[in-house]
C-alpha cells in the first residue's frame, strides 16, 4: 500500500500512519495565500499583486481570467515553480517557503496543458516518477501504477508498457493526471489541463475528472480561461483580472446569479440563465404540476438530468410539460416552463453558501 | 577478395584523378593522399600489376595496422566522448561557458593535423601519445556541440513537468535530458569517429599507429615500384574502416535509442 514517505504537511501524518491509502484515499488540505505578490525584475507592474485567498480542504477552485492576467503565475507560486516576491503561502498551515522546493513538489500533483510526459519512458515509468523519488519499493510502485491506470480508465495491460507517442491526446492527458496523482498528493495544481484537447475529448475528460474528484477529494487549483469549464468543474470560481486581482470569488451558481461587476458579467458572456440551469438538477424545481389528462402523452426525463436538459427537451418537443421518471419507472412529478423559471428566480437572490462567500468581492 | 579490392582501387584512382581536378573539393588529408595517387597514376598503371602479390605478402602487416588504426580511433573517441559529454553537461545552460567551449573546440578543429602533431610530439613524444591527444582534441567539437544541442532541445513542458514533480536539477539532467539527447549525442560521436579515422592516418607522421604508415611510406618512396601499392592499400583500408564504423554506428543507434524516441 502506498504511503507518503516524508511527512510534509501536518495532517498527512495522520493519514500516512493509517493503514495507507489507495487511489481513492486522500482528501485534501487547506491552501492559504496571504498578500502574495510577484514582480519580475525590470518590470514596473506586478504580475500578481497582493493576492489573498483561502482554499478549504478538498475544494476545487477554478482560476478564470484572460491570458496574461497572472492566474498561472499565481498558481505556480504554490509549488514554487515561480518564487513569490513577497507574501506567504501556507499549505495545511505549513509555509511552503520553509520547505525545500523539491520535497514540496513531490507532495503536490502538477498537470500542465502540454502534459510533458517523458517520451523516452513507458507510461508506467512516467507514472512511477514521484513514487520512485520518494523511495517506494518496486512492489508498492507497480501496484500503485496499475491502480492509477485503472482509475484514469487506461487498461494497464494495454497501456503500461506503451510510450507516450503511441497514445492519443486524450489518453496522454489521462496518463498525465495519473502521474500527478501517483504519490497521492493532498494538493493538485492543474494548468489548463484539458485546453489542448478537442471539444468532445475535453467534455469526456471533464466528466471523468469530476467523477474522480468526487472520490479523491483533493484540494485543487485549476486554471482555465474557459468560463464554461469553470462553471462545470469548480466548487468555487475566482474570476481574475489584470495583476491577478480577484473580481469575484464564489460558487458558480452565485457568480452566474449575481456577477459582482461588469467585468465578471462580461466574462460570463451571454446565456447566464442557461448556464445556471445547467447547474441545477430537475429535482430542484417544483414538480407538483398535475398528472397528464388520461390519454395525454408527455416526454419523459430522468431525475439526474439538469434543468437545462429539461428546458431543451421542452423547446424541442413543444410539450407543455415533462414527466420526470426515474430509472425504475417511478413517476416523480411533472415539470413545466413556469416551474423552471420559478426555480431560477428562487435561487438568484441568495448568494452561494460557499465556505467563504462573504469575502467574494475583493475591490 | 583480392579482385574486389583491386576493383575498388581502380575506382579510387579514377575518383582521385577527377577530384584533384577540382581544387575546392580537395582538403586536408585527402589533398595529401590525392597528390600521391595522382603522381603515381601519372607514372602509369603498370604499378598495379604487382598489387595482388603485394597484398598477399603484407596481409599480416596490413591486418595489424588496421587493428591499430581502429584501436587508436576507438580509444580517442571514447576519451573524447567522456570529456565532450561532461563538458556539454557543464555548459549547456551557461551562455558564456557554452560559446567559449564550442568556439574553442571549433578553433582546435581548424588547426592542420600535421601542424598539431608537430606541436604535440615534443610534449608527448612519438607513437600513440600524440596521435591519441590530437584525435581526442579533433573529436571534441562534434560531441560537445551535439551534447549541448541535444540537452537544449528537450521541450520546455517536459522540463517543467519534471521539475514540477520534484526532480532535482541533476536528476532532470541525467534521467530526462541526457536520455532524450542521446540520439543526437550519438550522431556527434559518429561524426567524430569518421573524422578521427581520417585524421588518424596522419598520425603516422609522428610514428603513430595505423594505416597511415603505408600511406606515408608510399609518399616517401614516390617513383619506386611499390609506392602506389603502399599508398592505395593504406587509403582503401582507411575508407573501408570508415564505412564499417559507420555501419556499426547505425547498429549502435538502433540498439541504444530508447524505444519511445524512435521515429
Amino acid at each position: 500500500m502506498p504511503k507518503p514517505t516524508t511527512i510534509i504537511f501536518p495532517s498527512m501524518d495522520v493519514r500516512g500512519a493509517a493503514s495507507g491509502g489507495s487511489a481513492t484515499s486522500g482528501g485534501g488540505v487547506s491552501i492559504e495565500l496571504d498578500s502574495v505578490t510577484k514582480t519580475y525584475p525590470g518590470q514596473d507592474v506586478s504580475a500578481v499583486e497582493d493576492f489573498s485567498m483561502r482554499i478549504e480542504p478538498g475544494e476545487l477552485v477554478m482560476f478564470v481570467g484572460p491570458s496574461g492576467c497572472g492566474k498561472t503565475t499565481t498558481m505556480k507560486m504554490v509549488n514554487r515553480i515561480i518564487e513569490p516576491t513577497s507574501g506567504s503561502i501556507r499549505i495545511d498551515g505549513q509555509d511552503v517557503l520553509s520547505l525545500s522546493p523539491d520535497q514540496l513538489r513531490r507532495h503536490i500533483g502538477y498537470v500542465i496543458q502540454q502534459i510533458g510526459l517523458f517520451p523516452h519512458m513507458t507510461i508506467a515509468d512516467n507514472i512511477a516518477t514521484v513514487p520512485r523519488l520518494l523511495g517506494w519499493s518496486k512492489k508498492e510502485t507497480s501496484a500503485r501504477v496499475e491502480e492509477l491506470l485503472d482509475t484514469v480508465q487506461l487498461d494497464p495491460a494495454v497501456f503500461a508498457d506503451r510510450y507516450p507517442r503511441q497514445l492519443s491526446g486524450g489518453q496522454q492527458q489521462r496518463a498525465g493526471v495519473a502521474r500527478a496523482l501517483a504519490a497521492d498528493p493532498p494538493v493538485m495544481l492543474m494548468d489548463e489541463p484539458f485546453g489542448a484537447t478537442d471539444p468532445i475529448t475535453r467534455e469526456k475528460l471533464q466528466a471523468e475528472f469530476l467523477r474522480l474528484q468526487a472520490d479523491i477529494g483533493k484540494t485543487i487549483i485549476f486554471v482555465t480561461h474557459d468560463f464554461d469549464e469553470a462553471v462545470r468543474l469548480g466548487d468555487r470560481i475566482a474570476v481574475l483580472s489584470e495583476r491577478s486581482q480577484i473580481e469575484q470569488f464564489d460558487t458558480p451558481a452565485a457568480i452566474l446569479a449575481a456577477p459582482a461587476n461588469d467585468y465578471v458579467a462580461s466574462f460570463i458572456g451571454s446565456g447566464a440563465a442557461l448556464k445556471r440551469l445547467s447547474l441545477m438538477p430537475v429535482t430542484s424545481a417544483d414538480l407538483s404540476f398535475g398528472a397528464p389528462a388520461s390519454g395525454g402523452k408527455r416526454p419523459q426525463l430522468d431525475p439526474t438530468a439538469t434543468l437545462r436538459d429539461a428546458l431543451d427537451l421542452l423547446v424541442v418537443t413543444g410539450a407543455e410539460a415533462l414527466e420526470i421518471v426515474d430509472a425504475d419507472g417511478t413517476r416523480l412529478g411533472c415539470l413545466t416552463h413556469a416551474a423552471i423559471s420559478a426555480a431560477l428566480t428562487q435561487s438568484s437572490p441568495t448568494r452561494g453558501a460557499g465556505p467563504a462567500a462573504g469575502e467574494g468581492v475583493h475591490r | 577478395m583480392v579482385v574486389a579490392i583491386y576493383a575498388t582501387i581502380v575506382v579510387q584512382i579514377e575518383l582521385s584523378v577527377t577530384r584533384s581536378a577540382d581544387p575546392v573539393a580537395v582538403t586536408g588529408i585527402t589533398k595529401e593522399l590525392d597528390m600521391t595517387l595522382v603522381a603515381a597514376a601519372a607514372d602509369g598503371l603498370e604499378g598495379l600489376d604487382g598489387m595482388a602479390e603485394f597484398l598477399d605478402r603484407r596481409s599480416d602487416d596490413l591486418t595489424q595496422m588496421l587493428v591499430e588504426h581502429l584501436a587508436v580511433v576507438a580509444v580517442s573517441v571514447a576519451v573524447a566522448t567522456v570529456v565532450g559529454v561532461a563538458l556539454g553537461l557543464l555548459v549547456w545552460d551557461r551562455p558564456v561557458g557554452r560559446s567559449v567551449t564550442i568556439t574553442t573546440a571549433a578553433v582546435i578543429l581548424t588547426i592542420p593535423s600535421l601542424a598539431l602533431l608537430a606541436i604535440l610530439s615534443p610534449l608527448f613524444g612519438l607513437g600513440w601519445g600524440p596521435s591519441i591527444v590530437a584525435l581526442v582534441l579533433y573529436s571534441l567539437l562534434p560531441i560537445v556541440r551535439n551534447t549541448v544541442v541535444g540537452l537544449r532541445e528537450v521541450p520546455a513542458p517536459v522540463l517543467e513537468s519534471a521539475r514540477g514533480m520534484g526532480m532535482t536539477r541533476t536528476g532532470v539532467l541525467l534521467r530526462i535530458q541526457l536520455p532524450m539527447a542521446w540520439p543526437i549525442i550519438l550522431t556527434g560521436i559518429r561524426v567524430a569517429t569518421q573524422l578521427a579515422i581520417g585524421i588518424a592516418a596522419i598520425g603516422a607522421y609522428v610514428a603513430g599507429p595505423g594505416l597511415g604508415q603505408y600511406i606515408f611510406r608510399g609518399l616517401s618512396s614516390l617513383g619506386s615500384r611499390n609506392a602506389l601499392n603502399y599508398a592505395l592499400s593504406g587509403t582503401v583500408g582507411v575508407v573501408a574502416l570508415a564505412l564499417a564504423a559507420d555501419a556499426l554506428f547505425i547498429v549502435i543507434a538502433r540498439l541504444t535509442t530508447p524505444r519511445g524516441l524512435r521515429a
